[in-house]
């Protein structure tokens, strides 16, 4: 009894000072955010129903998307290679393939009306005092605006993988790649990945000097990413680990959360797309988290097992001491 | 020339060159200890246990691990824990135990304080026990450099700072002690070599003293009674094992021990599987970057309530008081006047003497962690008088204190 007591004791004091160093402190160090749940509240709801074959011809024609983006899926390229995009746009804009099914489709209509402003950096990019977003707003083809934004978001939800083909890696590289490089390969199902670069995987090369060019076009790249956004954006590769699948989804959900006036854009990825970036930041940054929770199990019953063989060899030890 | 025969079997071999039998004897059959003992004497098995653990995973990580300032950090958080079969695993208990052993190594502490075990004659437990702890925080900040990411090098930032003894502003040792004007690569490998060699040599060192120690004033019992041992022993070797009052280290008090570690080892295991966030900290997951110094620098939870009596105070009241923390524990055995050596419950101010230090020191713990604004520095101001108070008023308060 006396000895249950002392461990009660123990065990007390050793958890306050665990709540307070743990729990408590970053508390106070961090603040809190509660995710919305990827509902982007501050942006209209979409009230048309979208037209695809319509929203085809406006993607092609009158919203001249296709000047500037890429659509590999409807077999066209992209117009510029990503370095002379980014030196001209500051960025490589995204090619269209994949982006019905990863973001928003209210943050889509948002985004072709008024860049700025689904992108949340209207602090950076302000029209009054001529500071354009490089992509332009659409303000319609003669039509009703609304609807021909929500044929628009159409045609781009159908050109999309469906979600269960959208895989974790072609969520991370639409939303996020083409800004953040990940340089830890990993293996995935068997399957070998490369590092990722803003400008697309790192191949291999078989002589130097094709590496070196590839890395010299990776750095240029780089260069004109650091001067759109104030700072090359960090390299993703331990953020898993570093800030956490919390941080991760209310940050990205909206930047400004945390750092007032960051020239981070809100991506206005959907709550499933947000779910397949964690995940593919766990495949390569905590990639023997299965094997950990395998392990674990094993290892827990094996101790247990132990524990108890120790306890019964005590009380036969200790039968003729008392 | 001792006399050789020809041997019977192995065992004989051995024993005349060896004498494995008296070895055996002396350091574990006729080793005794007092019965009257509970689960704290066990903490120091389970410490002997957690450095194996530390020493073992240590050795698999060392095959590994580059002291580099390029690769370093990918070497840990790429290669260990991605590319190296079980490399996670050995990073995780490695990293657990490292902050566990911290645990261990307090209630170890306050064991000893509250059950007197630092006096009469056992001073040299107490000395050897503090050379180790303070060999073991070495230990833990030299190892906490090397993954190199962001807490490591402003901590490692911090910390040599420190030398530059405030107004003294003795700039020449802290770049002597960096090879260098800020953490990089001469700082990496020292440390490095700090980690993996001489401080675990200095560790396996003390631990051999510190057991030596104990040999001769012997383990210290629940109630603080004085044992006639060879008399108890007497009793225990004539077959009256129940009625004596001491016990043999192996089988009696090895099968205590283990079923303390049993337990111990559940929690342990649980740790390293399920909860090791704690003792790993995120902001160390960010390479280091000598341009972008962190919101919040800490360091680890075990040296937060010194690092608190560092904060409140101006550069240089606060590095005294520092100093004065760092070595304090030492001085124990010689500023409790008192003579009892019985638990703290029966000693009169004392009792309250120990749970103020105690309940004192995890507050220090908890505001050493938190930013140092309003509410918070008042309290670890506070905290940290009372800390220098406490030991100014012990000899005061044990001189007066009644034979017990």
């Amino acid at each position: 009894m006396k000895e249950l007591f002392i461990l009660a004791v123990v065990t007390v004091f050793t958890l306050l000072t665990y709540y307070l160093v743990e729990p408590f402190a970053h508390s106070q160090m961090h603040k809190h955010v509660e995710s919305e749940g990827f509902a982007y509240k501050d942006l209209p709801a979409l009230t048309k129903k979208g037209d695809a074959a319509r929203g085809k011809d406006l993607v092609m024609g009158a919203g001249a998307c296709a000047g500037c983006h890429g659509i590999e899926v409807e077999g066209m390229p992209a117009p510029m290679d990503p370095v002379t995009a980014a030196q001209s746009y500051g960025v490589n804009p995204p090619d269209l393939s994949n982006a019905g099914a990863v973001f928003d489709p209210k943050f889509l209509a948002a985004l072709i009306k008024n860049p700025a402003h689904a992108l949340m950096v209207e602090h950076k990019f302000d029209a009054n005092k001529g500071q354009m977003h490089p992509m332009t707003s659409f303000y319609g083809a003669g039509g009703d605006l609304d609807q021909e934004v929500a044929d628009m978001v159409a045609y781009l939800q159908s050109i999309a993988p469906k979600a269960e083909e959208l895989t974790p890696k072609m969520a991370f590289e639409t939303a996020c790649g083409r800004c953040h490089a990940i340089h830890y390969p990993y293996v995935k199902d068997g399957e070998a990945h490369p590092a990722w670069t803003q400008i697309g995987e790192k191949p291999t090369f078989k002589k130097k000097q094709d590496a070196l060019a590839f890395e010299t076009k990776v750095l240029d790249y780089q260069d004109a990413l650091t001067k759109y956004m104030g700072t090359l954006p960090p390299d993703l590769s331990m953020y898993i680990r570093s800030r956490g699948e919390h941080y991760i989804k209310t940050f990205v959900e909206n930047p400004q959360n945390y750092l007032k006036g960051t020239a981070m854009p809100r991506v206005g990825v959907s709550a499933e797309s947000a779910e397949k970036i964690i995940e593919h930041l766990e495949d390569v940054g905590d990639s023997k988290r299965h094997m950990r929770e395998e392990i674990g199990k094993n290892v827990m019953i094996y101790i247990i097992i132990f524990a108890i063989f120790a306890i019964l060899w005590k009380k036969e030890v200790w039968k003729e001491l008392h | 020339m001792a006399h050789f025969t020809k041997a019977t079997s192995l065992h004989d071999w051995l024993n005349q060159r060896l004498g494995i039998d008296t070895v055996r004897r002396v350091m574990a059959t006729e080793y005794w200890i007092p019965k009257n003992i509970n689960f704290l004497w066990a903490m120091g098995m389970v410490l002997a246990i957690t450095f194996g653990l530390l020493l073992i995973s240590g050795i698999f990580l060392l095959m590994y691990y580059q002291p580099n300032v390029a690769t370093a950090f990918d070497s840990v958080n790429y290669t260990i824990m991605q590319e190296v079969g079980y490399g996670w695993l050995w990073r995780h208990i490695h990293g657990v135990a490292a902050s566990v052993v911290f645990l261990i190594i307090y209630i170890h502490m306050f064991t000893g304080i509250y059950y007197g075990s630092y006096k009469k004659g056992r001073e040299m437990i107490w000395l050897s026990g503090m050379l180790l702890f303070v060999a073991f925080s070495a230990e833990a900040f030299s190892g906490y450099m090397l993954p190199w990411g962001q807490m490591s090098y402003w901590a490692g930032m911090v910390i040599t700072n420190l030398f530059a003894g405030g107004s003294l502003h003795a700039d020449g040792l802290v770049e002597w002690i960096r090879g260098d004007y800020v953490p990089a690569q001469a700082f990496l490998n020292r440390f490095f070599m700090l980690h993996v060699l001489l401080i675990p040599l200095a560790i396996l060192g003390l631990i051999g003293l510190h057991f030596g120690a104990l040999r001769i004033p012997h383990v210290n019992n629940q109630d603080g009674e004085e044992i006639d041992f060879e008399a108890e022993a007497a009793k225990y070797k004539a077959g009256d094992k129940a009625n004596s009052k001491v016990i043999a280290f192996v089988n009696d008090f090895m099968s205590k021990d283990m079923m303390v570690v049993g337990i111990y080892l559940i929690f342990f295991f649980y740790l390293v599987f399920y909860h090791y966030d704690f003792a790993m900290d995120p902001v160390n997951f960010d390479p280091a970057n000598g341009l972008k110094t962190p919101a919040h620098i800490y360091p680890e939870w075990y040296f937060l309530w010194s690092y608190e009596i560092l904060r409140p105070f101006s550069t240089d009241v606060g590095l005294i008081a520092f100093a004065f923390a760092q070595v304090i524990f030492f001085a124990l055995p010689f500023l409790d006047k008192s003579p009892n050596a019985v638990p703290a419950s029966r000693r009169g101010l004392f009792k309250f003497w120990f749970w103020a230090m105690l309940i004192d020191m995890i507050i220090l713990t908890a505001m050493g962690k938190v930013p140092p604004e309003g509410l918070f520095s008042t309290i670890g101001l506070y905290a940290a008088l009372t800390f220098i108070g406490l030991w100014i008023a012990l000899p005061f308060i044990t001189k007066f204190e009644k034979k017990v």
